[in-house]
């Protein structure tokens, strides 16, 4: 038997070998292009819109209060003229359901609208990537003063460039926080360096995301730690809008000088100037069909008409199209018909029902809360005059912004008689604890439970609302 | 721990997770150096609905580095806080310190809401809406469990809204209850009746002492034998706040109306107690509740709600 050697060769076969990659790698930084087209102006509108609402909101009154307000402390949710307890948690379980419906519904329509143009990441992102150009300058500026040594023109930009970074993502908590607590309140407090502990811990927590996922994490953000990109494919089908480049028209690509039309050097548009690739914030090359990386923002469009129309070529190379658009070469028109399938409806449909629902339900809501609890302590006793008590505990809510003064009544037994029979007094968006007595004569009901209804008038309105509660007779 | 006699298991739990805390490190040490072949479409030949494919795409290094901080942060924990079996960690931290500080916060952050009241007679503090809300808070989380959250008792649990005490209803009085708490006993008094013919005469003489039907002539036998009940409810039966003996004069039946209830209660007797509370609830927190029961029977003069 002869020793078989094995021979020692490179570890490293070089490129075009099937070279060996690891399991994890480090993140390469991306540096995109400035870009300006239709795609860019929408998403400066959303940009502004989207943040104008974000950090003008808690800033507005009404009626005397702060008009958006979600006062955990006190546990009440003042939305416009609302008033909200916990207990209406299913206005929120609906606003929710209704978002999440919306999201399905635009993106079976056209995509990641969210991603490209809503979302906090991609928002805050485009706002710091802004100061970044403004501080470091364009791309190629950027790239050749992360290489060069440093120096002080370079630790002046950084600085500045962090400092406007930090004030921006602290105002971004501070306004966050201000959605909770009076921001007013919370405005001054700061100014008297008297923030409570918890207020300063979350302003810095959200501040600090902020600064981090927006300067820092970027891409990251929705390549690796967002769902939505990882299901989406459950919304996408074949006449779903979305960015793509047509390599029908494009291939094949080549760089060419301006002049000649290129069908007759054999040649598709794409003039392989890399600039798609250069301006996308997800650092991919939508050349390649449809990626997960893709947040749907259309720089890439907006920068590949630039070119197109420099070249004397149409625009839309690379642009908002369906798969089966391209393939078939449909017009806007064929495009827009396709929009109407019963995916579309369907969503469309839920969606405005659970609106109309959500929005029918907030109008004709009943400006009072109640809850009956059967008191624990007593079964039941037998009261002066040979009648027969049970107590309960009625917590009162009172939902409007003025003191209340609720009459309790009950009904569900012959001779039923309520105590206090006089109208409790509820502070304005108070709720109240009342001990309540109801009475029957002995012997007029037979041995058990038996059903009867509070039913609680408030005043002023006439609002009323009405519980069910077991009256107890003992054997 | 501290229920086990060795110090196995509690070894046991410590070794595991330390070993678990060294697997990790181990399986990402060797996946660093790990290095693969990337296939020619760069997927991992799985393929979901057709056409979706799973990329086989390396993780971002900086999602190591949180694995990394993870494990740093996780050894940290286990040197700091309780965790590792039966260690205790070096911060000497347990829930019952944690609990004890809170309620010792609390109470100092009390304590100006209280010290208003300390100067304040009862008769003051009733007619007080801020004490009302206090005493009425206190009340529901100690004293409603027995007394009900209206304070009008039930069958062996005393009313407190009315102007019958078994033993005072002065301030003074109901402080004491509160904080000592009450033992009432009545001891079977059915050998020192008589026969059974003389306990149920007894008990309808009880019971035309506050003018309830009752046998006029059984309870005019009974009234002699009535005797051995004077020493504690008294001449007449009127009660003695001292003892804690019922006035069995009134309308108010604690234990339990008519004839049978009451011949029950004779040969039986009852033991009856009120919890002291001077443990549970502090001097402050007391004034406040005897402010408040006081209050719901001088309703006239006490504050409304």
């Amino acid at each position: 038997m002869t020793r078989k050697i094995i021979p020692i060769a490179s570890s490293n076969p070089g490129a075009g070998g099937g070279e060996e990659v690891g399991l994890y790698e480090a993140t390469k930084k991306i540096y995109p292009r400035s870009v300006c087209g239709m795609f860019a102006r929408w998403r400066w509108a959303m940009v502004l819109l989207t943040q104008l609402v974000f950090y003008g909101m808690p800033w507005v009154e009404w009626g005397g209060r702060q008009m958006v307000l979600f006062d955990l402390a006190a546990r009440r949710f003042y939305i416009f003229g609302l008033v909200l307890y916990p207990q209406d948690l299913i206005y929120l379980s609906g606003l929710l359901v209704i978002s999440a419906l919306s999201l399905f519904l635009f993106t079976t329509v056209a995509g990641r609208l969210w991603c490209g143009y809503a979302c906090p990441q991609t928002v805050y992102t485009e706002i710091f990537m802004w100061v970044e150009q403004r501080i470091e300058g364009n791309r190629v500026a950027r790239m050749r003063l992360d290489t060069e040594p440093m120096s002080l023109e370079k630790l002046v930009k950084k600085w500045f460039k962090h400092i406007v970074w930090i004030g921006i993502a602290m105002w971004t908590g501070f306004t966050f926080v201000g959605y909770f607590t009076s921001i007013r309140e919370l405005g001054m407090a700061f100014l008297q360096t008297q923030m409570g502990s918890w207020e300063v811990f979350w302003v810095f927590f959200y501040g600090f995301a902020t600064y981090g996922n927006a300067g820092f994490m970027r891409e990251q953000v929705c390549k690796y730690m967002c769902p939505y990109a990882r299901f989406q494919s459950a919304m996408f089908d074949g006449d779903t809008l979305i960015v793509t480049y047509d390599p029908g028209r494009g291939e094949p690509r080549a760089p060419r000088r301006k002049g000649p039309d290129p069908r007759t050097m054999a040649l598709g548009d794409c003039i392989d100037c890399g600039l798609c690739v250069q301006v996308c914030p997800t650092g991919i090359d939508i050349r390649k069909g449809l990626q997960y990386e893709c947040i749907g923002c259309g720089v890439c469009a907006d920068a590949c008409d630039t070119v197109m129309q420099k070249m004397a070529y149409a625009p839309g190379l690379i642009r908002y199209d369906t798969q089966n658009g391209m393939e078939a070469g449909w017009s806007r028109r064929q495009l827009l018909r396709r929009v109407l399938r019963p995916r579309v409806l369907v969503y469309t449909a839920i969606l405005a029902l659970l609106v109309a629902a959500l929005l029918a339900s907030l109008v004709m809501r009943t400006p009072l809360k109640v809850d009956v609890v059967r008191d624990r302590a007593s079964l039941a006793r037998i009261a002066e005059g040979g009648r027969l008590e049970n107590v309960y505990r009625l917590q009162i809510m009172n939902a409007t912004e003025q003191p209340q003064q609720y009459l309790i009544a009950a009904s569900g037994l012959d001779g039923l008689s309520v105590s206090p029979d006089q109208p409790v007094g509820v502070e304005a968006a108070q709720s109240r604890w009342v001990a309540v007595r109801l009475q029957v004569p002995y012997g007029s009901a037979p041995p058990g439970s038996h059903t009867v209804h509070f039913s609680i008038r408030e005043e002023g309105s006439g609002a009323q609302v009405s519980e069910k509660a077991a009256f107890l007779v003992p054997r | 721990m501290s229920d086990f006699i060795s110090r196995f298991w509690s070894n046991y739990v410590a070794v595991i997770s330390l070993l678990s805390i060294l697997g990790c490190v181990i399986l990402l040490w060797l996946t660093a150096r790990k290095r693969v072949a990337p296939s020619a479409d760069n997927t991992t030949g799985h393929v979901w609905d057709g056409d979706l494919r799973e990329a086989n795409n390396p993780l971002p290094m900086w999602w190591v580095g949180l694995f990394v901080l993870t494990i740093v942060f996780g050894l940290g924990y286990l040197a700091v806080f309780p965790g590792l079996g039966s260690f205790r960690g070096q911060s000497d931290w347990t829930s019952r310190g944690e609990y004890e500080a809170e309620v010792a916060k609390a109470t100092q952050q009390l304590a100006p809401v209280y010290a208003k009241y300390t100067a304040m007679p009862v008769e003051e503090i009733a007619r007080d809406p801020q004490a009302h809300a206090i005493g009425e808070r206190l009340f529901m989380g100690n004293c409603a469990q027995c007394h009900g959250s209206d304070a009008r008792g039930s069958k062996g649990f005393p009313d407190l809204t009315d102007k019958d005490w078994l033993y005072g209803g002065t301030p003074e009085r109901i402080t004491e209850s509160i904080t000592k708490g009450r033992v009432g006993v009545m001891p079977p008094m059915a050998a020192a009746v008589g026969t059974s013919d003389d306990v149920k005469n007894v008990a309808n003489y009880v019971l035309s002492l506050s003018g309830e039907p009752h046998d006029s002539v059984r309870a005019g036998l009974g009234k002699s034998k009535f005797t051995v009940c004077v020493a504690c409810h008294g001449v007449g039966g009127v009660g003695n706040q001292t003892l804690g003996a019922p006035n069995l004069s009134d309308k108010i039946w604690l234990h339990g109306y008519g004839e049978a209830a009451i011949i029950q209660m004779i040969n039986s007797g009852k033991r009856n107690e009120m919890p002291a509370q001077e443990r549970r609830l502090t001097e402050a927190q007391i004034r406040m509740v005897a402010s408040y029961v006081w209050g719901l029977s001088n309703s006239t003069a006490a504050a409304k709600p």
